[in-house]
């Protein structure tokens, strides 16, 4: 098992959510996330006053899946989040030891 | 000690020789002759009516301004994802800043200055000669000022209510020049044919085919609703509609901006009596007994098909039923004023959840499904429905009331009504797409895709309705 968290654009959020779904993934968890990488943030003015705004609103995805469908799942998201912009995003892979459904104790693969 | 009865009863005794003494004044100065003092007397008289229909007049000024901000800004500022709030609000605020400039330049003499029967003339550019003194033909007691910046609150709401249609997704400065020419090509020339002097379609002022618009429900709702249809053509559909969804960011703020709406429309239906008396109260009432029906209409429709009826589809209801009354209070029976609303509650309903999806255009807010389609079918049952015991408005040589609507067996009225929304229905039509190509070959009309994405309060305005910190 491995968890796929991928944090990209908001504004691609709905379409990486549908071919995610397509490809056979049950379930995913979502944060509305504030961060930076090498994305220059923006300026916003209030009054006259200038207020440097360089974290930008992004969405974090985490999921974890079985090992088959990971490669299927990393391309899904290269192709749909990306724009070959700054500010696309990262994806991060780390393996997962165990998971475990808490309603009936099913373990591993059965509990995702 | 003195006791509080004491008290209560010294204060009567003073208040009985204050008004004692008060009253025996005139006869001390007595040498005024009877004719003399019926004379003052019936200018005293029509003072107090002045001021009484003044009063109330400035007090529907204010609530119609208020149905716009912050009733329509909220309104809208709720149905718009959170990225738009405020890019949305601001369009209705700056409306109130624009259309006031213009109408005291140009729009007032363009809507309400004598001219033929299309528009007015600028005999009143730069609101020359209104004054105190009341303007007879429009409203006789009150100064023509308050009829002036009345009708200005009313050239205020009306492009606003388009803003729904195009809402998230229109440059802030292709906004400010469509409206500043909407304002003169459609809606000066509209308002002039219905209320204005001579105009083709006035009722109470000889117009060619008297056409019952009571609060403006052709000048007001028809043409600001065929405009947003037209405006939501053109533009084309909002990115990633209706694939993505597009909820509300906020039903609460749409709550609070509806019930402002609905108390700010006694000012806009009830004030349009232009005076204080009867009139008035039966324009509120209609308006009141619309509003509710609708509100049953609407959700009871929704109710009956979704399993649930929705505060979203209550609020919208009462819009929907406060506009097709808006032609017919000041005409209609309150029994007549509950089957208006009802009938606009469920036709609205079903325009706007089954026959947009069908059609498929984005009118982002409904502008068209309420305002274009209420308004019409309130116009045409504003031509059903109108009774003489109500307002005689159409009387003979002899001053007689004569039949005023369809089912009073004057059939002909519904023939002048759809005179008048046709005609309210092709100048904003061609008038706007006009228009829209002006503003699309000069200054462009959509934001670019990166901006629309972005929000348009960030890329119109730089700033953000729910501004994001990092607590401590």
């Amino acid at each position: 098992m491995t968890k796929v968290e991928a944090v990209i654009q908001p504004s691609r959020f709905e379409a990486v959510k549908e071919v995610l779904a397509e490809l056979g993934v049950e379930g995913m968890t979502i944060s509305d996330v504030r961060g930076h990488g090498r994305q220059k943030g923006h300026t916003e003015i209030y009054r006259g006053r200038e207020y440097s705004v360089d974290l930008v609103p992004k969405i974090k995805v985490e999921m974890v899946l079985p090992d088959n469908l990971v490669d299927a799942a990393v391309d899904a998201i290269l192709q749909t989040a990306g724009s070959g912009k700054i500010g696309d995003g990262k994806i991060f892979l780390y393996r997962v030891e165990e998971a475990i459904r808490i309603r009936n104790q099913e373990r591993g693969v059965a509990a995702l | 000690m003195f006791t509080r009865k004491f008290w209560i009863k010294a204060g009567l005794l003073a208040l009985f020789l204050a008004v004692a003494g008060h009253a025996a004044l005139p006869q001390t100065t007595g040498s005024d002759s009877q004719s003399e003092r019926i004379a003052k007397l019936e200018q005293a008289v029509a003072e107090a009516k002045g001021s009484a229909d003044n009063s109330w007049m400035l007090m529907s000024s204010a609530l119609v301004l208020m149905m716009t901000g912050p009733g329509l800004a909220l309104f809208y500022g709720g149905l718009v994802r959170k990225k738009n709030v405020l890019a949305t609000m601001m369009q209705s605020f700056a409306l109130m800043a624009l259309v006031t400039v213009l109408w005291a330049l140009i729009g007032y003499s363009l809507s309400f200055g004598s001219g033929n029967s299309f528009i007015g003339s600028l005999s009143h550019l730069f609101l020359r000669g209104v004054g105190a003194q009341p303007d007879a033909a429009y409203a006789a007691t009150i100064p023509q000022q308050t009829f002036m910046v009345y009708q200005l609150m009313f050239a205020i709401i009306t492009p606003a209510l388009i803003t729904g249609a195009f809402a998230e997704r229109m440059k802030f400065s292709a906004m400010v020049l469509f409206m500043i020419l909407w304002s003169v090509v459609i809606y000066d020339p509209m308002a002039h044919m219905v209320w204005g002097k001579g105009g083709l379609l006035n009722a109470a002022l000889g117009g060619r085919f008297p056409t019952l618009d009571f609060a403006g429900g052709t000048v007001v709702h028809v043409t600001s609703g065929v405009s947003a249809l037209v405006c939501a053509l053109y533009l084309g559909k909002r990115l990633g509609y209706p694939q993505e969804s597009m909820p509300p960011h906020s039903v609460v703020l749409s709550f609070i901006g509806a019930c402002l709406l609905w108390v700010g429309w006694f000012g806009f239906n009830a004030g349009s009596a232009l005076s204080a008396g009867s009139l008035a109260t039966s324009a509120f009432v209609a308006t009141h007994f619309a509003a509710a029906a609708a509100v049953v209409g609407w959700a009871g429709a929704e109710w009956l098909r979704n399993g649930k009826p929705s505060a979203l589809g209550a609020i919208s209801g009462a819009v929907a039923g406060l506009v097709a009354i808006t032609p017919a209070a000041g005409f209609v029976s309150p029994m007549s004023a509950l089957c208006i609303g009802l009938i606009a509650g469920v036709f609205c309903y079903w325009m706007v959840s089954r026959v947009k999806a069908r059609l498929g255009y984005d009118d982002s807010l409904d502008a068209f499904g309420v305002h274009g389609v209420g308004g019409t079918i309130g116009a045409l049952l504003t031509g059903v429905f109108a009774a003489s015991a109500v307002n005689p408005i159409f009387k003979d040589a002899q001053g007689n009331p004569l039949a005023s609507g369809f089912l009073e067996g004057n059939y002909g009225q519904l023939l002048n009504q759809f005179v008048g929304v046709a005609i309210a229905w092709g100048l904003a039509a061609v008038g706007t797409v006009v228009i829209l190509k002006v503003v699309d070959l000069t200054v462009g009309l959509r934001v670019s895709s990166d901006h629309e994405i972005q929000g348009l309060d960030l890329s119109q305005h730089g700033e953000e309705g729910y501004y994001w910190e990092v607590s401590a």
